[in-house]
């Protein structure tokens, strides 16, 4: 066990359940409570998913919310915003109307008690700034998102870190997506191309590339001069949206760092993450003095829709069980009593 | 995307003037209207042209040529929408091929999305 102290918290994003919400199977209070049942208590919200009459659901809706907090002891750690910049057909949103649009999700996570706010990749540096002060006054940080295949060297994130930098404001910073840590080519992504009709060569060759840091660039000439398929030609492409950074590099930037959306394909059976190597990516958090919440992002549901009923419930519950672990919470006997409890509601294995 | 059990002839008075089903949008959120870009319906290998075409969610009715002037009403994640296709005559009861394609216009990514479904539907009277 874990014996270094650290104020790591465990939370859950609502993207995790999007399956089972889709198809009405749970309800938005069933997520709070799932959450809170296996203590995820710090909650991510999509209002664009979670809250119908968004962005106007009126107060009836926050009631209902506030309410739910206290019942399960739950908080509202984030809110994710998403920047409809071609909402106009035929043009692109003026800088001014994108300021608005922000701000009206603000006060949206202001009212739901958030503290952090997803700005989405696409949101422009100059919106950031324009938003700053606002976001300040209302106590909220507005922080973007570093999502695969951008990084911190990347232009357009270091155009924002500029804007961070210079400005100084306690409002800005990141929200480091966990999939640009991908260390291994998800399976969950290569077995659904096999059944979609890649060949094996094919699926091997872009697997292998990946997994050697190769060339992932050149992997869709290759595969055209090979007469590849579509589906083939996408795996081709999935394997350059991929990336693998070394968490080791978040910690420069981890003072700007708030919030971390802990991406994951497959919790596999034997409770760890099969693409993405938690063992190595907290550690590096403990050491920089990371505060926030790991906010559980489940993404394997679409991968393996085709053929196994999603169980997001039980890959989240097994991604916090890891987290438990790699977290050194609570005594060895009480892990092994969360871990033996959780698995017996379970349902079965998504593999 | 296309909903089970959900094909229905549409009658007015004594005439039927189409058919309409129930499709959700593939996607993880709840959409504006005016970025819902093509509800392209297909049956029995006939496509719908986009002016014989309306949409309904939560009551509220538009022709889908109207949808990128509506800023002000959205699509819910998962919400089933009706899409009616008029037909003076309406569909034959029995099984049909049905095919939709969803155009979205989703501003993060460079190039539309949205998505496609087939089933085999069995129209009820």
């Amino acid at each position: 066990m874990l014996n270094i102290a650290h104020q790591i918290k465990r939370g859950v994003s609502f993207y995790s359940y999007q399956e089972e919400c889709f198809l009405k199977k749970m309800s938005l209070e069933d997520c709070v409570s799932e959450a809170a049942s296996i203590g995820a208590l710090g909650l991510e919200v999509i209002p664009e998913q979670s809250i119908t009459g968004y962005p106007d659901p009126g107060e009836a809706f926050y009631r209902t919310w506030d309410g739910w907090m206290q019942q399960y002891g739950t908080t509202t750690v984030a809110t994710d915003l998403f920047l409809d910049t071609k909402r106009y057909p035929g043009r692109v949103m003026t800088l001014d109307e994108m300021t608005a649009s922000v701000r009206k999700d603000l006060d949206i996570a202001k009212r739901m008690g958030a503290r952090n706010v997803r700005a989405i990749i696409n949101t422009p540096p100059e919106v950031m700034e324009a938003c700053a002060s606002y976001a300040e006054k209302l106590g909220l940080k507005l922080l973007l998102e570093v999502h695969a295949p951008f990084h911190y060297e990347h232009p357009w994130v270091i155009r924002h870190l500029e804007v961070m930098h210079r400005l100084q404001s306690p409002a800005l910073g990141f929200m480091p997506d966990m999939g640009t840590f991908v260390e291994r080519f998800p399976r969950v992504m290569s077995d659904r191309a096999l059944r979609d009709g890649a060949r094996p060569h094919f699926v091997e060759l872009a697997v292998e590339t990946y997994n050697s840091r190769g060339d992932v660039h050149g992997l869709m000439d290759t595969f055209n001069y090979m007469g590849a398929n579509p589906v083939e030609q996408g795996i081709a492409r999935l394997s350059t949206f991929l990336t693998w950074n070394d968490p080791r590099g978040m910690l420069e930037h981890l003072p700007l760092i708030h919030h971390i959306q802990a991406k994951f394909y497959e919790m596999t059976d034997e409770g760890v993450e099969y693409s993405i190597p938690y063992e190595k990516i907290i550690p590096v958090l403990i050491e920089g003095g990371y505060q926030g919440y790991l906010s559980s992002e489940y993404e394997g549901n679409r991968h393996i829709q085709d053929i196994f009923e999603v169980d997001s419930v039980e890959q989240v519950r097994r991604q916090h069980r890891m987290f438990e672990r790699l977290l050194g919470e609570g005594s060895p006997t009480e892990n092994a009593g969360v871990a033996a409890g959780a698995s017996t509601q379970g349902g079965h294995s998504v593999r | 995307m296309i909903v089970e059990d959900t094909l229905r002839n549409v009658v007015k008075g004594d005439d039927v003037t189409g058919f309409q089903l129930g499709v959700r949008l593939p996607y993880y959120r709840g959409l504006g209207l005016s970025m819902v870009e093509d509800v392209q319906v297909t049956v029995d290998g006939e496509t719908a042209p986009a002016s014989a075409v309306s949409l309904t969610v939560h009551g509220n009715t538009y022709k889908l040529t109207d949808l990128p002037g509506v800023f002000d009403d959205r699509w819910e994640m998962g919400e089933i929408a009706t899409v009616a296709v008029d037909k003076p005559g309406g569909l034959g009861l029995g099984e049909h091929s049905v095919a939709v394609r969803e155009r979205l216009r989703i501003s993060y990514m460079p190039v539309p999305g949205g998505g496609a479904d087939q089933k085999v539907l069995t129209l009820q009277d």
